[in-house]
């Protein structure tokens, strides 16, 4: 008794073997690397080979350049050091067209390469970087579309000359007054067939006429799901730019986006393009009235006052000739004549057409450019957390229209090349379409995340090797073979990890030491109950099969149980906590493998099949 | 040849002492649920929101010169501290009320130290959370914690009998309120891992609440003689050695965590080795008195009558 059938102990075999494979990727050093790729098209075989010239000039010592899938380059390098002066020399050979960021590669042999394994993907904490948290103003999304229908139903009447009093919004409804009924009567269908998403109703109150117009509740989910969608897009472009190898931009719950970007190590600069909304707007300059009455508070119909970035107050016109959606391409560069740095932008066609009609018809007059920034801020009063959002307008640059001017032209009058290089890169990407706010931040420098490596992975061996001299001692052979199957599990749970791609984080792998020491549990109970058996004078055979039988259920139902509290943690918790709930999921299904299965087809290997007088427990 | 035991078959009368187990563990319960009301947690920055800022500095530093820094420039309730040597900083910061939007107060703080100081200083981890989501943590903690057990109780009870759920769920309890007590009691910061440490304690518990439970099942199908006392004291008994085992080697990994882990998961280690211990108690005093307390008998826990089919129950 106590053997397995052939089949049994080959497909155990077979298991271990394929969790070997799959855990090997993971036995390899990973080296400093630099990801190059072309903002359009392919790094090609003649930019490789003007890389690995530069480099050689430099005496920057270089392991390896590599194609990549996508038509990138991997350039790798033996030391750290030498992969930051392999940045520095990046940045002065690559053109603009190239994008290059830091990162870790395995270097793993063709073989393992060509299966397509992967090492674990480590989480932030083990290899640095920076992970953000975002909340976007769902609610300022739905009042933006609110003002833009408000600004559309004003020009509508105006068109179609209808008398109104007023047009405004607040309380999440549009608000038409009206002097008489038959105005207002005459707009409502009007409306009605133009703005089919509002829900169109009347009023009357203190002699006057109203129309209101609200978004149907459906109408509003959709528009906050387009905002969201839209900030992804818009997030993603601005990471892209940034270059940054294997960012993550994802949605988390209704109104949350991650972003998580590995090896990145400037918070600050990451934050601040985030979040920006930094757009321009650009105004002709009201030249027909005082700026000094407007200072006094007599601001003139069709004008608004501004200030330049010197402090300068100035009077612009209400109208806009064009804003920043409208502009599709943007460059940041320096003023051929003046040296200062500048934005060279390209228009749309509707934006194009606009700016050539009002350069066209005021040539001579001044035109400003506004440099619009607003951002959300979350500041305790009496100790509840309130929402504000700042707005800043400035004028940063006013020049004479020296003649028409259409798609293209550039913009000066910014204060760094730093703010040119951001502001470009701002206008690219597009715009938020809602407001966001930054909740949560955590950097990990790039020494604190090997240290968590190191540290981890030194009591995960320490604490192994403590319960396995234990095992050995206490339980002999059977202990050994407990052991074994330990480090089996071990490799189990690295293969299972490697293969899932799922996140390794520092409490991950306090979620492998445990299961490591509830591993145990399973060879214990079977052990002490074949020493019961024993006791009870049952032969060794019918001692160990009684003992596996017995403990079955027992170890069965303690792990389902314990099953349900990393279910329960998976999806209640976040970061940390998601960590340690995916280990210890993956850890309680492999032991449940390796220390049942496993140990008995090792146990039925040893004393299967024979006469044995005593076993070794 | 004789095996290494730790206990040889042991008779202990764990079930008599259970008056004045309970009696103790009343008391106990009593002083951690006042001290979690009225001292509170030393809730760690994921639950209170707030900036947690570490630096490496290339020279020994003082602390009172950052802290100086910091009041200068008009931070509020900044505390600073060494972390692990002189040239290791850790900077907590709470949430502001000023013009700064609380996500920039890491970037300011760095701009500002670094400028004041004559050394490198390296920026090695920021925390930021903002208040309302330090909110939704707390509250997202709770209710794992609520799901965790509700789910435990139906599992147990359907997998058992009602009175196993309930004596499973108070020994639970018992030991969920033991380790937040005493984190609440020695005012030993709680920070999100110690919450996922508390729910890996409710899962380590009643993995050993089960194997107790199941060998009382057992127990009870098997001699036909016997009071539910003595079936319940000889179950206890007979699992005593594997119960001691299981917690000295988990006990032996989490020290390993405890001592050489550093210190981002050392509260995570502690609360865990707390709750391994008064687990291992609760599971005896706790949770087996509760099923006897409740009257479990022997007519509950016979294998439901099957009828016509043959059980299938191997040689």
């Amino acid at each position: 008794m106590n053997q397995y059938p052939l089949w049994k102990n080959l497909l155990i075999l077979a298991v271990v073997l394929f969790g070997l494979v799959l855990a090997l990727p993971n036995l390899f050093p990973q080296d400093p690397a630099i990801e190059v790729r072309a903002a359009d098209g392919e790094v090609s075989a003649a930019t490789r080979a003007e890389i690995a010239a530069a480099m050689e000039n430099a005496g920057v010592p270089v392991k390896a350049i590599e194609e990549r899938e996508g038509g990138r380059a991997l350039i790798r390098f033996e030391t750290p050091t030498a992969q930051l002066r392999g940045q520095a020399t990046l940045d002065r050979t690559l053109g603009d067209g190239y994008q290059h960021a830091l990162t870790q590669s395995p270097d793993l042999p063709g073989l393992v390469e060509a299966l397509g394994l992967q090492p674990m993907f480590l989480g932030l904490d083990l290899r640095g970087g920076i992970h953000v948290l975002i909340d976007v103003d769902m609610d300022a999304a739905v009042n933006l579309a609110l003002e833009r229908l408000t600004g559309d139903i004003r020009t509508l009447l105006r068109d179609e000359r209808i008398r109104y009093l007023t047009v405004g919004h607040g309380d999440g409804r549009i608000e038409v007054r009206f002097r008489d009924e038959s105005a207002r009567d005459e707009a409502a269908p009007l409306i009605r067939r133009e703005f089919r998403d509002l829900e169109v109703s009347t009023g009357h109150q203190s002699g006057d006429f109203y129309l209101y117009g609200s978004l149907p509740p459906a109408k509003q989910e959709e528009i906050k799901r387009f905002a969201l969608e839209q900030n992804i897009t818009t997030l993603r472009n601005r990471v892209n730019a940034l270059g940054v190898a294997e960012p993550i931009i994802q949605r988390q719950g209704e109104r949350r986006i991650i972003v998580q970007l590995p090896g990145a190590q400037d918070p600050a600069r990451l934050k601040d393009l985030l979040g920006a909304t930094a757009t321009l707007e650009y105004r002709l300059v009201d030249t027909e009235h005082d700026v000094q009455d407007a200072l006094d508070g007599r601001v003139p119909v069709g004008a608004a006052l501004y200030y330049e970035r010197t402090g300068q107050p100035i009077l612009l016109k209400r109208r806009v000739i064009v804003t920043g959606d409208q502009i599709t391409s943007a460059a940041a560069g320096f003023d051929q004549q003046s040296g200062s740095p500048m934005v060279s932008v390209s228009l749309d066609g509707q934006g194009a057409r606009q700016m050539r009609r009002m350069t066209t018809e005021n040539v001579g007059k001044p035109m400003a450019v506004v440099f619009i920034e607003s951002r959300t801020v979350t500041r305790m009063v009496d100790g509840e957390p309130v929402r504000e959002r700042v707005r800043s307008e400035e004028v940063i640059s006013v020049a004479n229209i020296l003649e028409p001017f259409g798609r293209r032209f550039q913009t000066t009058g910014l204060d760094s090349s730093e703010e040119a290089h951001n502001l470009a890169l701002l206008l690219r990407a597009g715009a938020l379409a809602a407001p966001i706010e930054i909740v949560e931040e955590r950097t990990i420098g790039p020494s604190l995340g090997q240290d968590n490596i190191d540290q981890g992975m030194r009591s995960v061996l320490i604490g192994l090797a403590l319960v396995a001299i234990f095992m050995a001692l206490y339980y002999r052979v059977f202990g050994l073979v407990a052991d074994l199957v330990l480090v089996v599990n071990l490799v189990m749970i690295v293969a299972v990890l490697s293969l899932l791609q799922a996140t390794l984080t520092m409490p991950g792998i306090a979620g492998i030491v445990l299961t490591v020491g509830m591993a145990v549990d399973a060879n214990v109970l079977i052990f002490e109950r074949i020493r019961e058996e024993i006791r009870n004078g049952s032969s060794p055979q019918a001692s160990i099969h009684a003992g596996y039988d017995k403990a079955l259920s027992t170890i069965v139902d303690a792990n389902v149980t314990t099953l349900i509290a990393a279910i329960v943690l998976f999806s209640f918790g976040t970061g940390p906590v998601k960590g340690f709930a995916v280990t210890l999921f993956i850890g309680i299904l492999t032991s449940m493998f390796t220390a049942i299965l496993g140990s008995r087809a090792l146990i039925n290997l040893i004393y299967g099949g024979r006469r044995v007088k005593r076993l070794a427990i | 040849m004789a095996h290494a035991q730790i206990l040889k078959d042991s008779h202990i009368d764990f079930l008599g002492k259970r008056r004045l187990a309970a009696i103790v563990s009343g008391v106990v319960m009593l002083i951690c649920l006042l001290s979690i009301l009225f001292r509170g947690f030393n809730f760690g920055l994921d639950f209170t929101g707030g900036t947690v800022i570490e630096l490496g500095y290339a020279q020994p530093v003082e602390v009172s010169e950052i802290t100086a820094a910091l009041a200068e420039e008009g931070i509020e309730d900044a505390t600073v501290q060494y972390f692990g040597s002189n040239r290791d900083i850790l900077i907590r910061i709470a949430p502001q009320a000023g013009e700064l939007s609380s996500a920039e107060v890491s970037d300011r703080v760095f701009q500002l130290l670094s400028a004041q100081a004559d050394t490198e200083i390296e920026l090695r981890r920021v925390e930021f959370v903002g208040p309302q989501v330090g909110e939704e943590l707390r509250e997202q903690g709770g209710l794992a914690v609520l799901f965790a057990l509700i789910g435990i109780l139906v599992y147990v009870a359907l997998r058992f009998e009602w009175r196993f759920a309930v004596g499973a769920v108070a020994a639970l309890m018992h030991d969920v309120l033991f380790t937040i007590g005493m984190f609440s009691i020695f005012y030993i910061p709680f920070d999100l891992t110690v919450l996922a440490a508390v729910l890996a304690v409710i899962g380590y518990s009643l993995n050993d609440t089960i194997v107790i439970f199941d060998r009382i099942r057992e127990n009870f199908r098997k001699m036909r003689k016997g009071t539910v006392m003595e079936i319940g004291n000889r179950s206890v008994n007979q699992t005593l050695s594997r119960t001691i085992i299981t917690s000295g080697t988990t006990l032996l990994v989490l020290l390993a965590l405890y001592f050489l882990g550093g210190p981002a998961i050392a509260g995570f280690s502690l609360a865990l080795i707390v709750g391994v211990l008064v687990g291992t108690y609760s599971t005896i005093y706790i949770a087996t008195a509760a099923a006897v307390w409740l009257g479990i008998s022997r007519a509950d826990l016979m294998p439901p009558e099957k009828e016509g089919t043959l059980v299938d129950d191997r040689p």
